[in-house]
């Protein structure tokens, strides 16, 4: 049941993100996601001068552990923690991670968390993962062609299309404005400039969804840390304060296909947590494994009524320079899909942003950023949504 | 509209023959439903005890009650296409191999909406019929179809790849000596099958319907003797690589049980024909056709045994009969499980007393052979593994599935189940 | 007249020699036992006689890898057979009557070849009669007692379905009259009757009274039936001598055969 707006939530007061880190991607990898893991919390750590064995709380997602999970990760990286999670969210993970980790921090379960996401990316491994990434997809959905992810937004977006007038020129501006952005992330796996004619171009994987509307699945890791204000200001490091958050699973099970995600249920109280508007939104990071899914997110996240997402992207400039900044560093549509370090990707590139340490990619002063997640194409649909609101310490 | 598929041509003797791949075979143990439900070409889901929800995906428990009893009933197959897709590159082989490849978005009058394959007769967003067809992998998929029958609907490639059409396909009858040959071989011609061989033992001596069989177009008779392994083997040489689906028509059938018997010979005789004579069909031609299994349009497809439904549960009037039907039923499951990896199916037809000198004392219903012929075309367009072909046979299966020692008991009643 | 007895040893000797020479020479009288060879065919509700039925063991390979060899099954009657005493009802009391208990001195005798061969040509259901049999020792003198006598029919040049030569009304084949049968029997005292059919008996032996009667009287008297002979056409009316053995079956009613024939080579001595 969703909560009644007369009851609120607690805050997340004193609680800040630090120390963001992105591994730079690799098309392909011999390494493992522990190899990748290790990278990034290495960095993450060394940043606020915190030695691995004194870490007390650690969040890992990843789809390529396997057999391990975050319990055979503490052996293997020597870590103690008192506090320990494994999210299995894909997407949405990153959203997932700051929450938990912040109420845990918040109690006193543990003074830092470290949230980690890594995914290796072998020459056969995305075949393997998409037979069996869930039981229903391996029931239902693989059976049919076995066109993965591709063939089930393509499925979301023909229907988006018929329902909304939406055209692939409008879905082409999203991924054309985040290529442009990711031309100035020096760790984008894209580095060419795409072109509106280059992307209605180009061949088809499974209609309407051509090339440019898939990510290329990459090897990568993305880490930040969840402590104590005072902490990080001991540390000497800058932070981002967490605003707000929501989480939904399974949101609008009797809509016959996917037209709208958890945040539908949610975005008024994401807005009142924050105590803030749309318009106060510096940039927005959406979950963008397909642009019909971001199309989505910016009308259930407020920033236009549903069905309105192809004139609102018509309207706006979603470049760096432009005004509706989005996908800055390049989203995963440009800089690559590290499996569930996709569910990180945003949030990660947020903190910097907030934080005015994002360098080539930073939006003019930016202070808010609102970051989506959305998950696991369990069937035919995603199940998981999340939304965390963030700020800088200028805020 | 459906381009009719045409026959087709000679193959090139310097191209390999395609090996066959197959769709996903993973499944869940509650999703093998669907297979069992695509054996008799039957659209079902699960369906809670408790409180009637219709689920999909199959699952383990209701999502609206979470009851746990949940089974499988016949559903409304009518719905809408809500949205399609083409898929045009695959990471399974098998797909890869065919793509373009049509699926879609349906949502159930009854409910539920479904991912399936779409016959390229369905308009955009328009209403179809789902079928629920096995597909290579031998496992339960949906296939929407238009509402309406179209024109050569069956040649969609898509729909081919679930179905074992005998249109253009070349079929081997064993036992042109049977009262069934001619009634088969008939059915396979009018179904537009391009060779109809049929395997005649002891042409040493006549039967009376040899001219009528040889009447019929595209009809080639053979010497084959499925108790004689060298005869056999000998076929399998000849033809074997040119069997597209081979219909295991050989049967022995003598009255009596055991002990009104006496003896072991006409046991011999049943088990000889009945349960060996499929083990050395499926020794000499199985391997072939297993590797044909995606020959081209026109590809090794369908393995068909006509078994006696008491294979099931014994008849005591024709107890020792029966026992080599059991023995044949649990050997063709073994078949299957070897067959599989071609993607050919192995399609059980099971009868009740047929019309025949053997049967003529008992009373009606009986199966005509004209009745199994057409069941037995039937149940390849459809791509089934199981038919049960008239009252009995139906009446049988379903008190066997409503319980197999309550059936026993009924038919070792005086009369034997004849009643 | 007296004959003087020869000297056993000596006998085998020029025997030896003559084989050597081809001054006698061997002829096989039996088909080949194939799996397509005919066999009596009964009303389906009586059991029915086993197809000749030959399964590979191994053939020097993973399942036996440096020999061949194969289990083979048959009815006593399949191919060419013999039939003893215990095969009808009518020898059921005969002593000795069973395949394993007949001396073996019983398998090799004399031989007199009918020839019917145009009658049969003519006739598909031609009778050997009391009279053919008269007429033949007319020519070439009385039936010896414990002769093996052959009606030859040249039936075993027929293939295929001519061979059963089936109709609706059952097989039509050559064969003796009762009445041939009881002068070979009981006037003739001969050792056995062979045919080239697939019984003794006429294809619609059935009709006659008794029916059967080849088996009948036979059996009944304890002797022997031979059928699906072949290449009787080479056998010379008399003169020739004929060992057909039957496996030793433990009370075996009959057994499949190869059965050879002695014959002087013309211009021999």
């Amino acid at each position: 049941m969703a909560r009644s707006s007369s009851s609120r939530r607690l805050g997340y007061d004193g609680i800040v993100l630090a120390a963001p880190v992105t591994v730079p991607y690799q098309r392909f990898s011999k390494e493992t996601a522990h190899w990748w893991i290790a990278r990034a919390l290495r960095q993450t750590l060394k940043a606020a001068g915190v030695a691995p064995r004194d870490l007390d709380g650690f969040s890992v997602s990843s789809f390529t552990l396997f057999p391990d999970t975050a319990v055979g990760l503490t052996q293997h990286l020597g870590l103690t923690p008192r506090w320990l999670d494994h999210i299995p969210m894909g997407g949405a993970s990153g959203v997932a991670a700051v929450r938990r980790a912040a109420r845990a921090v918040q109690a006193g379960d543990a003074d830092i968390v470290a949230c980690v996401s890594g995914d290796t990316n072998h020459v056969d491994s995305f075949r393997r993962m998409l037979s069996s990434f869930s039981r229903f997809a391996q029931d239902a959905s693989y059976p049919y062609g076995a066109g993965g992810p591709n063939a089930c937004f393509a499925l979301l977006t023909d229907h988006y299309m018929n329902a909304y007038g939406a055209r692939r020129e409008d879905f082409g501006r999203i991924c054309v404005a985040q290529r442009d952005n990711a031309l100035k992330n020096p760790h984008a796996i894209m580095k060419t400039p795409l072109t509106l004619d280059q992307y209605m171009g180009a061949r088809m994987i499974s209609d309407p969804i051509a090339l440019f509307d898939c990510v290329m699945p990459v090897s990568g890791a993305e880490a930040f840390l969840v402590m104590r204000e005072v902490d990080a200001r001991a540390a000497g490091i800058p932070f981002a304060r967490i605003r707000s958050t929501i989480e939904r699973h399974n949101a609008f099970p009797d809509d016959p296909i996917q037209m709208r995600g958890g945040w539908a249920m949610d975005i008024d109280e994401l807005y009142a947590m924050a105590d803030a508007k749309p318009d106060d939104i510096d940039l927005l990071q959406t979950y963008d494994d397909y642009p019909v899914i971001s199309m989505m997110q910016l009308e259930d996240l407020g920033f236009c009524k549903k069905g309105e997402g192809p004139e609102f992207v018509r309207a706006h400039d979603l470049t760096i320079a432009g005004d509706f900044p989005h996908n800055v560093s390049g989203g995963q549509l440009s800089a690559g899909q590290a499996g569930a370090a996709g569910g990180f990707i945003g949030l990660v590139e947020a903190i910097r942003q907030v934080t005015g340490t994002a360098g080539p990619t930073q939006v003019k002063d930016a202070t808010t950023a609102m970051v989506s997640g959305f998950g696991m194409i369990n069937f035919d649909r995603g199940v998981c949504s999340g939304a965390t609101i963030i700020s800088g310490d200028a805020q | 509209m459906t381009t009719p598929i045409v026959p087709p041509p000679k193959k090139d003797p310097q191209k390999r023959t395609r090996v066959p791949t197959r769709p996903s075979e993973l499944r869940s143990r509650a999703a093998l439903g669907l297979a069992a439900a695509a054996a008799e070409g039957r659209f079902m889901l699960q369906v809670c005890g408790e409180c009637g929800a219709i689920q999909y995906p199959p699952r383990d428990a209701c999502a609206a009650c979470l009851s746990v009893d949940l089974p499988w009933k016949d559903v409304s197959p009518a719905g809408r296409l809500m949205a399609e897709t083409t898929v045009r590159t695959s990471t399974n082989v098998y797909f890869r191999e065919r793509t373009p490849w049509r699926i879609g978005t349906v949502k159930l009058d009854a409910g539920p909406s479904i991912m399936c394959h779409v016959h390229g007769d369905v308009e955009r967003g328009g209403t179809v019929r789902i079928v629920n067809r096995l597909d290579k992998s031998g496992q339960g998929v949906f296939f929407a179809l238009p509402s309406e029958e179209t024109p050569a609907m069956e040649d969609d490639p898509q729909l081919r790849e679930m179905s074992c059409d005998p249109k253009y396909r070349r079929v081997l009858i064993t036992d042109a000596r049977s009262e069934n040959a001619v009634a088969l071989a008939k059915a396979f011609s009018d179904a537009q099958a391009s060779i109809i061989f049929v395997g005649e033992a002891e042409s040493w001596r006549a039967y009376p319907h040899r001219a009528a069989l040889a009447a019929i177009p595209n009809v080639e008779i053979l010497p084959l003797d499925v108790t004689d392994t060298q005869s056999v083997n000998e076929l399998a040489g000849e033809i074997g690589g040119k069997t597209d689906i081979l219909v295991n028509n050989a049967r022995f059938v003598r009255p009596g049980g055991i002990m009104d018997r006496g003896d072991t010979v006409f046991a011999r005789d049943e088990m000889e024909v009945n349960f060996l004579g499929l083990m050395r069909l499926a020794q000499a031609f199985g391997p072939a056709m297993r590797g044909r299994g995606a020959d081209g349009q026109s590809s090794a497809t369908a393995w068909v045994n006509i078994l006696s439904v008491y294979a099931y549960s014994n008849m005591p009037a024709f107890g020792a009969f029966s026992a080599s039907n059991a023995a044949a039923y649990s050997l063709s499951q073994c078949l299957r499980a070897e067959m599989r990896p071609g993607g050919v199916r192995v399609m059980n037809v099971y009868t009740g007393p047929t019309e025949d000198a053997w049967h003529q004392p008992l009373p009606p219903p009986k199966v005509a052979p004209a009745a199994l012929a057409r069941a037995i075309i039937a149940g390849l367009k459809d791509g089934l593994e199981d038919v049960f072909v008239g009252d009995v046979a139906k009446d049988l299966i379903e008190k066997w599935r409503a319980g197999a020692k309550i059936l026993e008991r009924e038919m070792t009643e005086a009369g034997g189940g004849e009643t | 007249m007296t004959v003087q007895a020869p000297n056993p040893a000596a006998l085998l000797g020029d025997l030896a020699t003559a084989l050597a020479s081809e001054a006698i020479e061997v002829i096989d009288l039996t088909h080949t036992l194939d799996q397509d060879f005919p066999v009596i065919v009964l009303p389906p509700e009586f059991g029915q006689c086993a197809r000749f039925r030959m399964e590979e063991i191994s053939a020097y390979d993973h399942r036996g890898p440096a020999w061949k060899w194969h289990n083979f099954t048959c009815c006593e009657h399949t191919g060419t057979h013999f039939d003893a005493p215990s095969h009808w009802i009518s020898g059921r009391d005969i002593p000795n009557g069973n395949v394993d208990e007949i001396p073996a001195d019983r398998f090799i005798g004399p031989v007199c070849v009918i020839d019917c061969s145009d009658g049969s040509k003519a006739d598909e259901d031609f009778e050997l009669t009391p009279e053919i049999i008269e007429a033949w020792e007319a020519k070439h003198g009385r039936i010896p007692e414990a002769s093996w006598v052959l009606m030859r029919t040249d039936w075993s040049k027929r293939r295929g379905a001519d061979y059963l030569n089936m109709r609706e009304d059952g097989p039509h084949s050559p064969g003796p009259t009762p009445d041939a049968m009881k002068l070979l029997v009981n006037k003739r005292g001969i050792r056995g009757f062979g045919t080239e059919t697939v019984g003794t008996d006429a294809g619609q032996g059935a009709h006659y009274t008794p029916p059967y009667p080849a088996h009948f009287f036979l059996h009944g008297a304890g002797r022997y039936g031979l059928q699906c002979l072949n290449n009787l056409d080479r056998l010379p009316p008399t003169g020739a001598m004929l060992i057909a053995t039957p496996l030793k079956i433990k009370k075996g009613t009959g057994s499949p055969l190869r059965v050879i024939a002695l014959v002087a080579r013309e211009g021999g001595q």
